[in-house]
């Protein structure tokens, strides 16, 4: 579904990936995983086409959006994905209506009472009914998580991206964000990347796991096989060491 | 070592330099062409005109108020020196509708809206709602740049005429009801000194000073830095900018438009 092929990216003299490679398998959820600052955000502002890499390719539903030259091209592959950001990004300026309905009406062209219909059946779905009147800066910020995922899938994408789905939560708060997801999965069934430093808890998400580190895919597969590796860098991350071959910078 | 160290410092800052200067050209032509292009989505440019344009009206016209009174009273005092006080009409007219009216409109909009108009953008792509909507397959030079860069096209005029009529009543009512000239000297010597000429320069300057303040106040916002600190830098960088472009390209279009119009 997504084919990361040999991709490079520097920024001045600093090497971020380097030939990193990865095949994210339709109707699975792969987390890629690793310490702060190695380039988890980058690789996937790669695959939202958001940033070009300096060599290799990477193709989304058989699609390669590095030879996508215009933003209208870009925009036809992007029509596949669906978001969680970081912080969720939702828009300060719009309810929390006009955020769930807003990929509706500006991507999809749709109506605006066949939007609404969609926007009170997903608001329903993830329990969001009680606040599509309050602006963003006035829920929570797991509720803030639950619309950018309902913004996410309101398109209903074949691929949902999701980036640190609990930063800057509280740990009841995060565990509701692995349950939303795995809900998710479940209802609209997609194909998943995510993007965490939080282990073990994201391997309840996960299906493939993929370990990021020095610009290279070090380690990859199931979540048990992660657990059981003898990698040391895998092992260090994983159990929180600072003692190790991960220097911490 | 330290001549070399100095010249590739220098070498650096001429690059950087082409660099920004290369983007925000293709930034402009990216943003003029997403305004010619549909879709169109009218409510974004009402919604922009309201926040540049209309919440600027009620400060645009009382500086306009204040620049005219304060024009009469030098006016006045100068021209009083040479036995011209009836000169003072004219002399409020023309300097606001030729110079002081674009120039000092610019110089409030950029202040009030284009600071606002780079914190905003600044804000938005700093907490990645550019990105999001870049990755809803929307484009935000089209969504975000175009509206504001036409607002500001449409509303610098409007403004610039706001502040010119303002003005002139602002003079009129110092130089006639205080220091005793007589309302119809200063009405017939302003409407046969002012001339559609000038009229028509200080509109175009007011649309040139426009683009400016689009350009500028949405280029720094869109290229904002990380953090609170990379917003703080965009908006004084925005601010300081648009303020100096609109001063130099002022005097040049003030050279060019003199001639063009004399001849």
């Amino acid at each position: 579904m997504i084919s990361v092929r040999n991709v490079h990216k520097r920024f001045g003299s600093q090497v971020v990936l380097d030939g990193v490679s990865i095949e994210i398998e339709p109707g699975k959820t792969t987390t890629v995983v690793g310490p702060s600052g190695v380039g988890k955000s980058v690789l996937l502002k790669l695959i939202m086409g958001i940033m070009t890499p300096d060599s290799g390719e990477i193709l989304i539903g058989g699609e390669n959006i590095t030879k996508a030259r215009s933003e209208a091209a870009k925009n036809d592959i992007r029509q596949q994905l669906g978001v969680l950001f970081q912080s969720a990004a939702l828009f300060d300026s719009l309810t929390i209506y006009d955020n769930i309905a807003f990929p509706l009406l500006e991507r999809s062209g749709l109506s605006s009472s066949k939007a609404h219909t969609k926007v009170l059946e997903i608001a329903e779905s993830l329990s969001l009914g009680a606040y599509l009147t309050n602006y963003p800066e006035q829920v929570s910020i797991g509720i803030r998580k639950r619309v950018g995922m309902a913004r996410a899938l309101i398109t209903e994408p074949k691929i949902l991206l999701v980036d640190e789905p609990n930063t800057g939560l509280d740990p009841l708060d995060g565990q509701e964000v692995y349950d939303l997801i795995n809900a998710c999965k479940n209802q609209w069934g997609f194909t998943g990347l995510v993007i965490s430093h939080e282990l073990p808890e994201v391997f309840q998400v996960s299906e493939r796991v993929a370990m990021i580190l020095g610009g290279k895919i070090i380690a990859e597969g199931t979540p048990a096989e992660m657990i059981a590796s003898a990698d040391p860098a895998v092992q260090q991350f994983l159990n929180g060491r600072t003692d190790g071959p991960i220097k911490i910078q | 070592m330290n001549l070399v160290s100095a010249t590739e410092r220098f070498g650096s800052l001429v690059i950087n330099s082409t660099e920004q200067w290369g983007r925000s050209w293709i930034f402009l032509y990216r943003t003029v062409l997403a305004l010619i292009k549909p879709p169109y989505r009218p409510y974004l440019y009402l919604q922009q005109l309201m926040m540049i344009g209309v919440n600027s009206t009620l400060v645009i016209a009382l500086i306009g108020l204040f620049t005219g009174a304060v024009l009469a009273v030098q006016g006045e005092y100068t021209l009083a020196k040479f036995g011209a006080t009836a000169y003072t009409g004219p002399a409020v007219a023309l300097s606001l509708i030729r110079e002081l009216g674009p120039v000092l409109t610019a110089l409030m909009l950029i202040g009030r809206a284009g600071s606002a108009v780079t914190a905003e953008l600044g804000i938005m792509r700093i907490t990645e709602q550019v990105d999001a909507l870049r990755s809803m397959a929307v484009d935000p030079i089209k969504y975000l740049m175009a509206p504001r860069l036409a607002a500001g096209l449409i509303a610098m005029p409007l403004l610039c005429g706001i502040f010119n009529v303002v003005g002139i009543f602002g003079g009129y009512c110092v130089a006639v009801g205080l220091l005793g000239l007589s309302p119809g000297t200063f009405m017939s010597e302003m409407t046969s000194a002012v001339g559609i000429v000038d009229v028509k320069s200080g509109f175009i300057k007011s649309a040139v000073f426009g683009l400016i303040f689009g350009w500028v106040s949405c280029y720094k916002g869109y290229t904002c830095g990380f953090g609170a600190q990379g917003v703080n830098k965009a908006t004084t960088q925005s601010v300081v900018t648009a303020s100096v472009a609109v001063l130099i390209v002022d005097y040049f279009l003030t050279s060019v438009l003199t001639r063009v119009f004399m001849d």
